[in-house]
């Protein structure tokens, strides 16, 4: 399945902005983070089309996931 | 004694006199100082039904009790008065180094009363007060204002605050500006500034804030400071990209309010975000004072330096008006700051005058040649210099959106709470967020009780934004923890790593009080009430606590968070049991007994 990966913040760094994956079925948050060599604890706020879930969260073929490291404002 | 100076300066306009009290010590045990203090001398000193621009309003300029102390984040002062946008308590705040500089002159708080009958400025150096002449820079913009009157003063180290034209000129949505950059922004305090005829104020001082337990603040500070610093948003991403690392998510959770609101999602909002800032713009970072977080920006555009976008300005003089060029969102900041403007309202007011527009309320012979819409960003920064100088259709703007938009009959089209306006977020998707929005005591703010932090950021800890569990109670504790922070002079920012036990610890060791944490945030729910009790008394009521109609009325339209809608009405009647009002939302006697006032 194809997803569309977007890091952002530090996360940035050595890697990309926005890019699509393709990955095998049953992929999860997880396997793309393995791939993109971030840690779980790094990530502060993981989005899947707009919806925070966790690193186990299953994917679907066409979502997007946002991935942040801590960050704040206001 | 330690924290306070122990000193109010009154400075009386129409008698063109001077004098100093002594602080209340038992008015300050139960207000702290700041927003709290400030805020009951105002509601007991002035009556209700005084005309906000009138010689009858006072203008309260407060630090708290942590200012100029060393405590973490120890930078603000608070200025209140009624507000001359809808009547509220408006209670502004600002960091900067002026704060902290009042404090080292022998202040705890200065309060202007009356009006001059010419245009003044106020010069403090240590226990020397003047009420001077400002002929020669009212009309002055603040950068002119601040250099002038840092010369005459004849001392580089002197801090000035300021008003700009806009603030002479009565604009509802004028900041007081301190150290060029610093606003206390909100609810129009510049105007009543303005209106007393006093251009600044200078001050100067060498004295030092003591604290009461040396040693104990030492440990308290280290601790703090540790905590700040370990912590990943106060740590890196606030020093790193700023406050405007927030565009990327909150667009990405689609909660993020494009062209006015008309949109909750914008895919092109990385052009303008805290990484596009600090990869293209970002000069150096401009911290307030004794600022472990530094999260101020100072960046370069267009050939032009000053102070960078924070979040909430980058977005509303971009998506929310269909903007993103970078160098034109500088721009119309830098005129806020440099005319004395409000950014969230100013531009809050020109996305609502472009909607006005596209729906044909305003008619194109009304714009003197000036584009008013959409994505265009030469018209919307010279919307804003207008707007200061009340030029045309901007004099109409330069009372805020709600009145702009009433004035072509068409209110709905104003995106505020209590007539100011929002700031950038979407309350549809974030169910505490929305609760907070329409029970704002000064009206549409997110830093009455800022609910992104745990519906969003997951800070302390994550709640899902949908659900309304726990909300009301949430929503509570952050309005009165906000108003102890607002109350003792420090960020609210410092808040995404410390708690309340933080804070006690903090006041303790500064004042040598013996706090408990309920008894601090009792002071934060008695602070909110007699905000609440202001509010009622001028004619607000429940009916007030609301969102604009199209929020309140229809669901998010497109993006990741479509289809969703706030619940206020449940939340509300949840959120008046929490602080113990009736059903009108009324504090109840039993309540206001149980808090002291």
């Amino acid at each position: 399945m194809r997803v569309t990966v977007k890091l952002f913040a530090t996360f940035r760094d050595g890697r990309f902005k926005v890019e699509e994956k393709n990955l095998s079925e049953d992929s999860r948050v997880l396997d793309v983070l393995q791939l993109l060599n971030i840690l779980p604890e790094e990530v502060a706020i993981c989005l899947v089309n707009g919806r925070d879930v966790k690193e186990q969260h299953l994917l679907n073929d066409g979502d997007t996931i946002a991935l942040f490291p801590p960050v704040g404002g206001g | 004694m330690g924290g306070y100076t122990g000193k109010i300066l009154r400075i009386n306009l129409t008698e063109g006199k001077t004098s100093t009290e002594p602080l209340s010590m038992e008015l300050a045990k139960k207000y702290l100082g700041g927003r709290g203090l400030a805020g009951k001398m105002f509601a007991d000193e002035v009556a209700s039904d005084v005309d906000a621009l009138s010689p009858a309003n006072k203008l309260f300029i407060a630090s708290g009790v942590l200012t100029g102390t060393n405590a973490p984040t120890p930078s603000r002062y608070m200025v209140v008065t009624k507000s001359p946008l809808n009547g509220v308590i408006a209670s502004s705040n600002s960091g900067g180094y002026w704060g902290a500089e009042l404090k080292f002159a022998g202040y705890d708080m200065l309060v202007l009363e009356g009006k001059s009958d010419h245009p003044v400025y106020i010069s403090i150096k240590d226990g020397q007060v003047e009420i001077k002449d400002a002929g020669k820079v009212w009309g002055k913009d603040v950068y002119e204002t601040t250099d002038a009157l840092k010369q005459e003063f004849g001392d580089d180290k002197a801090k000035v605050l300021a008003i700009g034209p806009a603030g002479e000129n009565l604009s509802l949505m004028a900041a007081i500006v301190n150290d060029l950059y610093r606003a206390a922004g909100r609810t129009g305090v510049g105007a009543v500034m303005g209106s007393k005829n006093v251009k600044g104020i200078v001050v100067r001082g060498t004295g030092k804030v003591e604290n009461a337990n040396p040693d104990q603040m030492k440990e308290v500070v280290a601790n703090s400071l540790k905590k700040i610093r370990e912590n990943g948003v106060t740590g890196q991403g606030l020093p790193t990209y700023g406050s405007a690392v927030l565009v990327n998510i909150i667009n990405e959770t689609g909660v993020y309010p494009v062209n006015n609101f008309q949109g909750s999602y914008d895919p092109e909002a990385d052009l303008i975000s805290g990484e596009t800032l600090t990869e293209k713009y970002l000069l150096k970072k401009h911290p307030c004072y004794r600022c472990p977080i530094a999260c101020g920006r100072y960046s370069k555009w267009d050939g032009k330096e000053g102070a960078g976008p924070e979040y909430e300005t980058a977005w509303v003089f971009g998506s929310d008006c269909g903007i993103h060029d970078f160098d034109a969102i500088h721009e119309a900041n830098d005129l806020c700051n440099k005319l004395g403007l409000d950014t969230i309202s100013v531009g809050g007011t020109i996305a609502a005058g472009m909607e006005l527009v596209q729906r044909g309320y305003i008619k194109p012979e009304e714009l003197d040649g000036t584009p008013l819409e959409f994505g265009n960003a030469k018209g919307m920064v010279e919307w804003v210099r207008k707007i200061a100088y009340v030029e045309g259709l901007g004099a109409k703007m330069a009372m805020g959106s709600y009145n702009l938009a009433e004035s072509y009959g068409a209110p709905e089209l104003s995106m505020s709470v209590k007539k100011q306006e929002l700031p950038a977020y979407d309350p549809r998707g974030i169910q505490g967020q929305a609760l907070s929005y329409a029970t704002s005591n000064r009206g549409g703010c997110h830093v009455r009780g800022y609910m992104i932090s745990p519906e969003i950021l997951g800070l302390p800890e994550k709640l899902d934004r949908n659900s309304l569990e726990g909300k009301a109670t949430w929503t509570k504790i952050f309005q009165d923890l906000t108003a102890v922070i607002d109350a003792v002079g420090l960020c609210l920012f410092s808040s995404f790593a410390l708690g309340l036990t933080d804070y006690t610890s903090l006041v303790n060791a500064v004042t040598g009080f013996n706090y408990t944490d309920e008894e601090l945030l009792a002071c934060g729910e008695r602070i909110w009430n007699i905000e609440r009790l202001h509010n009622l008394k001028v004619g607000y009521s429940a009916a007030d606590d609301t969102l604009p109609k199209r929020l309140l009325n229809d669901p998010i339209p497109s993006g990741p968070s479509k289809g969703q809608m706030h619940n206020l009405p449940e939340l509300l009647v949840q959120y008046y049991a929490e602080r113990g009002w009736d059903k009108a939302g009324v504090p109840t006697p039993e309540r206001l007994n149980m808090l002291g006032i």
